[in-house]
């Protein structure tokens, strides 16, 4: 371990922390608040910590996969500890468990929140709280990545670390440039979804908010009713339209901007995942149309964007899917384990992990038909790696466990079934609102310290996909030599 | 520059490493172990096939490919790979040609496959090889301006009168003609200045006029003596290439094989050597081939561990001049502290020709020492340059590095403070690794400000 390259690693990161709080000071300044105050004695705080971290001489260049795990892990938990400060010194929200655990929900673009008057908060706050979405969507390493190119080769161990899905892979031979190639690509969908949701007739303020939550997949919304609150058929159909584009692999479009018009459709990931979304609405617009829903196009409507919002793991709410029937609320729950795919901002287990363990699945059955025979798993064209499908399925099971620890520490709560069980899977998928107390009108702020803490701590090992967070927590990481 | 390289074996990983800080490169291979160890520590882009095959080709971006260059295991594959590649797109094409089958015809295939380089690391080694037995007291000998300046690395041991002197009384007490660029004091380089005092063990690479480099060598109680025997242990395809050149210089060479078959072979190739079946790694043998009264050995088998204990076992019995093959570049270091006096790694030498290949527009030659910690330029100042006319002292280099040696026509000048550059020289910088960016900058800073 190298402690001296990954505590300076550290305070790059804090200096880009500090510059992102920057636009929200701005709008501060814009609205007048004196919130702004808040965010200069923070910026100065983290820069006090920044500093001397990133005068660390390192003795050693080189980095390992361990090195990256730790600044990736380290890195989350402190930026959501800074983070949460602006909330923490304004007085908006008094406890600092709470500022924290709104500060990683943002950060792991979930979306649960813990303020039950949402509209009351001054524009400055709101602001930091979405755009922590923006910035945690894509990834904060990723962001240090593109800005920063003194981490260069290094660079790539903690990027596999931070990126969603099993393989991440980078598009141009310089990760630097990957790092920008993505920015950018995020940049131009959040501009072009800006423009849209204005004409559709939000206001410019609000337009920014719903955009940095539908681009980053989290679902901070500035009203209390969510995207519900406007009403409006075209915002709510743009909203549906932009979280399912961030649901999905942003390389994709990088190959259509290189000119290949197809290749989404010749993506299996993007196949399943579209047929995911387009079964999962057929079968709630037929479940909810005439008991929920009087006419089939307003079934269609609440159905599909309710679908789109939870398997992005995005969470905004056009109507309380509360009163739905049984069957649709457990599809919206099967939704929140599958997730986005690799290479978006969504979160929970992810498409691709699922087509493989499936064809896993297939494979193990066919082996008992014909017992000698070799299988090899096969995605699109290309036969996927044997050590990449024991992963899939070390990832599974690692989900599912510490989705049952976290269920057994939420339940000491003494809550209803549906919130202990779905407040996990919300959280630990990075999606938002459950069912129950933390259903769609409902939030997290009547749980426990000890709950909300160990649901802040899950959004953020939901977020960087397990490993790193086990890993930082497992003594032997930390030892020079672990025999 | 846009670089592909076929084949993640040592010598593709050896020029990924060095070419990925500034281009873009990707890697081609088929073996996904190799791949995995590229993409974790280096900054290039690993794609999993056949490098013969068109869509892998395609997928790395061949059409935008400014250089191809092929370095799997088999000479056939590589020239295919450079066939297509040139085919789709790339401008440049480099393969490693090594049969010496293939070394008869290279010109033909040259022209034929459309190739810009070809590189026989074999050939290569035996000429490098030959070039270091020049000079017995140097662990190591590198040649710039076509051999008109050399560059020796030394090792200071006790007896030699310059341990402990400062580097600024060296031009007083023995010729301020040679230059010492670089000091490697354990595990530390130095590019020194004039304050700094040599001390015992330190690895000191001079340079300067190849006449002067001699008569350096002569007054640090080295006298390079002129070698005349020589026993080469293995007959391998280097052998047979050194064994001629040796025999031209008229050094007199023994092989030692231990197989029959190649013996037999080896005896009607080389007409002029004598051809010993026996082990080399065997005390006795070596003993009754009188090892103590032999210039120089050199073991070159395909092991690098045989090659390093036979070496070893020859030194202790009274061999001159010691010199290893080995094909893993982490031994070397080791290599040289057990005192083997030079080690010759045949992946490192094509890996430089094709690194000075790749940088030649901007320099005519390139070589990296010390495990690549440091690098020795030379490039020509044209008219444009920015530099020229400037008193040295005046133009502002970057730390760590030092302008060594200027050739201008017949002359070569050690230069100080108050020299100029002037067009047509040849200049031979120095510097450490961590500069050469800077220093290309400042090159082409110079360059493009005229």
């Amino acid at each position: 371990m190298n402690i001296r390259l990954v505590l300076k690693s550290i305070g790059l990161l804090l200096t880009c922390e500090a510059i992102a709080m920057i636009p929200s000071l701005v709008v501060s300044f814009i609205y007048r608040e004196h919130t702004a105050l808040v965010f200069v004695d923070t910026i100065l705080m983290i820069f006090c910590f920044a500093v001397p971290l990133c005068m660390i001489q390192t003795k050693h260049k080189n980095m390992y996969a361990r090195d990256g795990f730790a600044i990736v892990a380290l890195g989350w938990i402190i930026m959501s500890l800074f983070g949460a400060l602006p909330f923490f010194f304004s007085g908006y929200v008094p406890s600092f468990i709470d500022s924290f655990f709104e500060t990683s929900s943002g950060f792991t673009t979930t979306g649960a929140s813990i303020l039950t008057n949402i509209e009351i908060l001054p524009k400055g706050l709101l602001f930091w709280r979405s755009f922590t979405h923006w910035i945690g969507g894509m990834g904060v390493i990723v962001l240090t990545l593109a800005i920063l190119p003194s981490l260069g080769a290094r660079g790539i161990q903690m990027m596999k670390a931070e990126s969603p899905g099993p393989n991440p892979g980078k598009l141009v031979p310089k990760v630097g440039e990957t790092a920008k190639i993505l920015y950018g690509i995020y940049l131009v969908i959040t501009v072009i979804e800006v423009s849209l949701l204005i004409l559709a007739g939000m206001p410019l303020f609000d337009a920014f908010i719903h955009t940095f939550g539908t681009v980053g997949t989290g679902g901070f919304s500035n009203m209390n009713l969510s995207v519900g609150a406007y009403q409006n058929i075209y915002i709510e159909i743009i909203i549906t339209i932009f979280m399912f584009l961030s649901g999905a692999n942003f390389t994709l479009y990088y190959y259509m901007i290189k000119g290949d018009l197809k290749a989404p459709f010749k993506d299996e990931e993007f196949r399943f995942y579209f047929g995911m979304v387009a079964v999962a609405i057929a079968l709630i617009t037929l479940d909810i149309n005439g008991h929920v829903f009087h006419n089939l196009w307003e079934s269609l409507r609440h159905s599909s964007f309710q679908v789109v919002s939870i398997i992005t793991t995005t969470g905004y709410v056009s109507t309380d899917f509360e009163k739905w029937s049984m069957f649709s609320k457990i599809v919206l729950f099967i939704l929140m384990f599958i997730g986005g795919c690799a290479g978006s901002t969504g979160g929970a287990m992810k498409n691709i992990r699922i087509i493989l363990m499936l064809k896993i699945m297939k494979r193990e059955l066919m082996q008992i038909v014909h017992p000698r025979a070799v299988y090899s798993v096969r995605l699109g064209k290309k036969a996927v790696d044997e050590r990449t499908l024991s992963e899939v399925l070390g990832f599974f099971f690692m989900y599912i466990l510490i989705f049952i620890t976290g269920v057994l520490v939420i339940s000491m709560d003494n809550l209803d079934w549906a919130t202990t069980i779905s407040s996990v899977a919300a959280t630990l998928g990075n999606i938002g609102p459950g069912f129950g107390i933390v259903g769609a009108v409902g939030n997290y702020s009547s749980l426990s310290d000890l709950s909300k803490l160990t649901l802040s701590i899950l959004m953020i090992v939901g977020r960087l996909e397990i490993y790193p967070i086990l890993l930082i927590s497992m003594p032997s990481f930390w030892k020079r030599l672990s025999i | 520059m846009r670089i592909i390289i076929i084949g993640a074996g040592k010598v593709g990983y050896f020029l990924a490493e060095n070419l990925c800080k500034e281009n873009h490169v990707t890697i081609i291979d088929r073996n996904s172990a190799a791949l995995r160890k590229a993409e974790e520590n280096l900054d290039v882009l690993c794609i999993k096939g056949s490098g013969v095959s068109t869509s892998v080709l395609l997928e790395a971006g061949v059409k935008q490919a400014d250089l191809l260059i092929a370095v799997t295991s088999t000479d056939e594959i590589n020239m295919v790979c450079c066939l297509t590649g040139k085919k789709l797109g790339a401008v440049q094409t480099i393969a490693r040609i090594r049969d010496p089958e293939y070394a008869q015809e290279l010109s033909l295939l040259k022209e034929e496959l459309d190739l810009d380089m070809v590189i026989n690391p074999e050939q290569a080694a035996a000429d490098e090889i030959a070039r270091s037995m020049n000079f017995s007291t140097a662990m190591n000998v590198e040649s710039f301006a076509k051999g008109r300046v050399r560059l020796v690395e030394i090792k200071v041991t006790e007896d030699m009168p310059i341990a402990g002197m400062k580097i600024n009384d060296i031009p007083s007490k023995f010729s301020s003609q040679i230059l010492i660029g670089v000091i490697v004091r354990g595990d530390e380089i130095l590019i020194p200045s004039g304050d700094y005092v040599i001390e015992e063990d330190d690895s000191i690479y001079v340079i300067g006029k190849s006449s002067n480099i001699y008569n350096f060598c002569k007054m640090l109680g080295k006298c390079p003596v002129k070698l005349k025997n020589v026993m080469i242990m293995g007959g391998g395809r280097i052998a047979i290439y050194l064994a001629n050149l040796l025999t031209e210089m008229g050094m007199k060479v023994t092989i030692l094989e231990i197989d029959k078959e190649k013996c037999i072979e080896l005896s009607e190739l080389l007409p002029e050597a004598l051809i010993i079946n026996g082990d080399g790694s065997d005390e006795e043998l070596l003993q009754s081939e009188n090892i103590s009264d032999v210039d120089a050995f050199i073991a070159m088998t395909g092991m690098d561990e045989e090659n390093l204990m036979s070496a070893l076992i020859a030194k202790q019995n009274g061999a001159g001049k010691v010199i290893a093959k080995i094909s893993r570049l982490n031994y070397a270091k080791v290599a040289n502290n057990l005192g083997v006096d030079s080690v010759i790694s045949p992946k490192l030498i094509t890996s430089n020709q094709i690194l000075t290949y790749v940088s030649r527009n901007n320099v005519e030659t390139l070589h990296r020492i010390i495990e690549g910690k440091a690098e020795i330029i030379e490039f020509i100042v044209d008219r444009k340059s920015k530099i020229l006319n400037t008193k040295l002292k005046d133009l502002k280099l970057p730390h760590d590095v030092i302008i060594a040696t200027i050739v201008r026509k017949n002359e070569i000048v050690i230069p100080h403070g108050n020299d100029l550059i002037k067009e047509g020289d040849r200049v031979i910088v120095i510097a450490k690794n961590k500069n050469v960016s800077q220093l290309k900058d400042i090159i082409a800073y110079n360059r493009g400000k005229a």
